[in-house]
C-alpha cells in the first residue's frame, strides 16, 4: 500500500489536476524524488539544487512537520500521507537607498496617485518616480510640431513645471502637425493656446510661458530656472544658441530634428558626453537645408521624434534605462527604419572640448550666416512689379522652378514648370532673349535657379520676392495658399 | 484567472495596511473557485518576520488552521495580500521570486499611511515573473 502525497492547490498545475497522488518508497525523501521523477514541473517549486526542500516548503507528515521528525530521512509507512504546505513570504522593495531622500520630494494628493496609477504600477516609475516628476522642471523651447507631441505627454505624464518659450501665433499650417494646438486658436498667440490644452490635460501641471524669442541676451537666464532643455527649434541659430547654453550651464539637452520624412534625436550631455557642437561643428551655409516651411514635413514625423523626446526627458528625470547620451537616433519614416550612430565627444569641441574657445553666448545669427546679405546675389522683382510687367504685356517667361507636386496646388496662369534639380540639364528649353522671371513657394530655390541661369550665360534673369506665395497675398486672393 | 471579490473586503484589506504601517500586513484570502476565484473572506494573519518591517512570512502552520476552517465549505485558500508601506501595488523582486503557481498576490499600496491603489498578480507559469491579473470589485448590493 503506498503513500499518499496531497497536493495543494497552486501546484496541481504540475499534477495534471489531481489533488492526491499514490507514491511509493522507504522515506520522505524518496516519495518526494518519486513525485518530481514524474511530474518535472514541480521539481523547481519543491526543491533546491541538492535535493532537499525549498526553505518556503513545508512537508507534512500526517500531522507532523518533518523537520520535528527526522528531515527528509524521516521513515514512511504504506497508508501514511504526505502534505505539502508552502509558506508565503514576500515584502516591499524598501531596502534600495534613494539618491533623492522620499520626504524632499513633493506629496501627490489622492486625485493624483489614481491619475497617474499606470505608472506608479510600474516599478521603474513607482510612487517616487512619479514625486520626481512632479518635482521636475522642463523647458520646451518651441510649441511647434516637436513641441506639441513633447509638451502633451509631459504634461500627461505630470512634471510637475512645463517652461515653454514660444513668441509665434497659431497658423493654419500648423495644425497638420502641431497637434497641441486647435482651429480655434488660429490667429492666438502659440503660447496662450498651448497653455489652455495642456492645463485642460493636466490641470497639476503648473506652466511658466516666455513670450519671448530665445536670444543670448536672455537664454542663460531663462535655462538657468530648468532641470531639463527639451529643443524643438526648427533654426539653426537657435540650436546653437540651446546647446551653447545647456552647455555653459551644465544642463541636459534633448535634441530633436525633423525634416520632410526624417527625423533624429540625442541626448547632449556635455558633462558625460558629446554636445551639438561635438556633432556639426558649423552650421551649414543658410539656405542648404530648407526649413519645414520651404521644405516640407509629414505631420506625423515630429509626433514620433516629439515623442522620442518626451519619453528621454522622462527617463533622464526618473535616472531610468539608458539614455539616448552619446547616441544620434536617425529615423526615416518611408522605409521605416531607425538607425544608431555612436557619438563622440570631440576633444577639440569650442564649447565642450578640453580648450573651449566659447566661453558665453554669441550672436548666433551671425554664425549661422543669417542677417548677412543674401548668399546668392542678383535682381529681385516684387509681385507688383511682375504684376505691372505682365499688365502692360511685355514679352516675360515665368518659370516655375517648384516640384511637379506643388504646381498641382497651384500655379501662375502662362508660368512653364522646371524644377530646379532638372534645370542644368533643361535650360535648352529657356529661350534667352526673352526677359525670365524665376519663381518657387516663397523665394529661396529661385535664387538658386537664378545662379544656374546666370553661370549658364542668360543675362535677362530675375527671381520672384517671395515666391508665388507672396503673389498669393498680395496680387490674387483668390489663388490657395500652402 | 480572474480573482472576484467584493468591495467591502477589498476595503478591510486596505484598512489593514493603513492599520500596520509603516509595517507590512498579510492575510490568506479564501473562497470558493468555479471558473474564477471569488474570496469570501479574508483570514488576517500575523506577520512571522519581525526582523525587518518590509518582508512578511505566513507559515505553513497558520495556513494549516485556514485550511481547516475552510475545508467544511469547500473553499480554497486562493491566494495572499499583503500591504506595500510607501510603494506602488507591484510585486518586489522578493514577492516574485518566493511566489507559488496559481496563488493571486493582491497588493495594497499604503502611501504615507492612507491606502491607494491595489492589484492582483499570479506567477507566470513559465517564467519566474508576475502578472497583474483582474481584479473584479463587486459592489455593493
Amino acid at each position: 500500500m503506498p503513500v499518499i502525497v496531497h497536493i495543494p492547490t497552486p501546484l496541481r498545475g504540475f499534477t495534471a489536476g489531481h489533488d492526491r497522488l499514490e507514491l511509493d518508497g522507504a522515506t520522505v525523501g524518496e516519495i518526494l524524488q518519486a513525485l518530481v521523477g514524474e511530474h518535472q514541473g514541480l521539481r523547481r517549486h519543491l526543491l533546491q539544487d541538492d535535493g532537499r526542500p525549498r526553505n518556503f516548503v513545508n512537508i507534512y507528515l500526517n500531522e507532523t512537520d518533518i523537520r520535528y521528525l527526522g528531515q527528509s530521512e524521516t521513515p514512511v509507512r504504506p497508508g501514511d500521507a504526505i502534505t505539502i504546505v508552502p509558506s508565503i513570504a514576500g515584502g516591499s522593495p524598501a531596502a534600495t537607498p534613494t539618491a533623492e531622500p522620499l520626504t524632499s520630494l513633493p506629496p501627490l494628493s489622492h486625485q493624483e496617485i489614481l491619475r497617474y496609477s499606470r505608472h506608479l504600477l510600474l516599478p521603474e516609475v513607482g510612487l517616487e518616480g512619479q514625486r520626481k516628476l512632479k518635482a521636475a522642471r522642463v523647458l520646451c523651447v518651441g510649441a511647434g510640431g516637436l513641441g506639441s507631441p513633447l509638451a502633451l505627454y509631459l504634461a500627461a505624464a505630470g512634471v510637475g513645471t512645463l517652461g515653454i518659450v514660444d513668441f509665434d501665433a497659431v497658423d493654419l499650417t500648423n495644425l497638420q502637425r502641431q497637434i497641441v494646438h486647435g482651429t480655434a486658436g488660429v490667429g492666438t498667440p502659440k503660447l496662450a493656446s498651448a497653455a489652455a490644452r495642456l492645463t485642460d490635460l493636466n490641470p497639476n501641471v503648473k506652466i511658466e510661458g516666455f513670450e519671448t524669442r530665445l536670444t543670448s541676451a536672455n537664454a542663460l537666464e531663462i535655462l538657468a530656472g530648468f532641470d531639463v532643455i527639451v529643443d524643438g527649434t526648427d533654426n539653426f541659430p537657435t540650436r546653437y544658441l540651446v546647446n551653447d547654453a545647456c552647455v555653459l550651464l551644465g544642463k541636459p539637452n534633448v535634441y530633436g530634428s525633423i525634416f520632410r520624412f526624417e527625423g533624429q534625436a540625442s541626448v547632449f550631455d556635455s558633462r558625460r558626453g558629446p554636445c551639438y557642437r561635438c556633432l556639426y561643428s558649423e552650421p551649414p551655409p543658410p539656405g542648404l537645408v530648407p526649413s519645414c516651411a520651404e521644405g516640407g514635413v509629414l505631420g506625423v514625423l515630429p509626433g514620433i521624434i516629439g515623442t522620442i523626446q518626451a519619453l528621454e526627458t522622462i527617463k533622464l528625470i526618473l535616472g531610468a534605462g539608458e539614455p539616448l547620451v552619446g547616441r544620434l537616433l536617425l529615423f526615416d519614416a518611408l522605409r521605416l527604419r531607425f538607425r544608431e550612430l555612436s557619438l563622440r565627444k570631440d576633444p577639440a569641441c569650442p564649447i565642450c572640448g578640453t580648450n573651449p574657445t566659447i566661453r558665453e553666448l554669441i550672436d548666433y545669427e551671425a554664425f549661422c550666416g543669417i542677417g548677412a546679405e543674401p548668399a546668392y546675389d542678383g535682381p529681385e522683382i516684387t509681385v507688383q512689379e511682375l504684376e505691372r510687367e505682365l499688365a502692360i504685356g511685355k514679352p516675360i517667361t515665368v518659370v516655375d522652378v517648384r516640384e511637379p507636386h506643388e504646381w498641382e496646388i497651384v500655379h501662375l496662369e502662362g508660368a512653364r514648370l522646371i524644377p530646379l534639380s532638372q534645370l542644368p540639364t533643361r535650360l535648352n528649353e529657356i529661350d534667352g532673349h526673352d526677359e525670365i522671371v524665376l519663381h518657387c513657394h516663397h523665394g529661396a530655390r529661385s535664387m538658386k535657379a537664378l545662379e544656374i541661369l546666370r553661370g549658364a550665360g542668360f543675362s535677362k534673369v530675375r527671381s520672384l520676392k517671395g515666391g508665388i506665395d507672396e503673389w498669393a497675398v498680395v496680387v490674387d486672393p483668390g489663388m490657395a495658399r500652402y | 484567472m480572474t480573482l472576484r471579490i467584493p468591495a467591502q473586503l477589498l476595503d478591510e484589506v486596505r484598512r489593514e495596511g493603513e492599520r500596520a504601517y509603516p509595517g507590512e500586513c498579510c492575510g490568506a484570502l479564501a473562497g470558493p473557485v468555479n471558473g474564477e476565484k471569488h474570496a469570501l473572506r479574508l483570514y488576517p494573519l500575523a506577520n512571522r518576520r519581525t526582523d525587518d518591517p518590509h518582508r512578511y512570512l505566513i507559515e505553513a502552520e497558520q495556513l494549516r488552521g485556514v485550511e481547516r476552517e475552510i475545508r467544511a465549505n469547500n473553499w480554497e485558500i486562493l491566494g495572499f495580500y499583503h500591504s506595500h508601506p510607501d510603494h506602488p501595488a507591484i510585486p518586489s523582486e522578493f514577492d516574485t521570486s518566493h511566489a507559488w503557481p496559481w496563488y493571486s498576490y493582491l497588493i495594497v499600496a499604503v502611501a504615507e499611511g492612507r491606502a491607494d491603489s491595489a492589484a492582483s498578480w499570479v506567477l507566470d507559469p513559465d517564467q519566474p515573473c508576475m502578472l497583474r491579473e483582474t481584479l473584479d470589485v463587486e459592489s455593493e448590493v
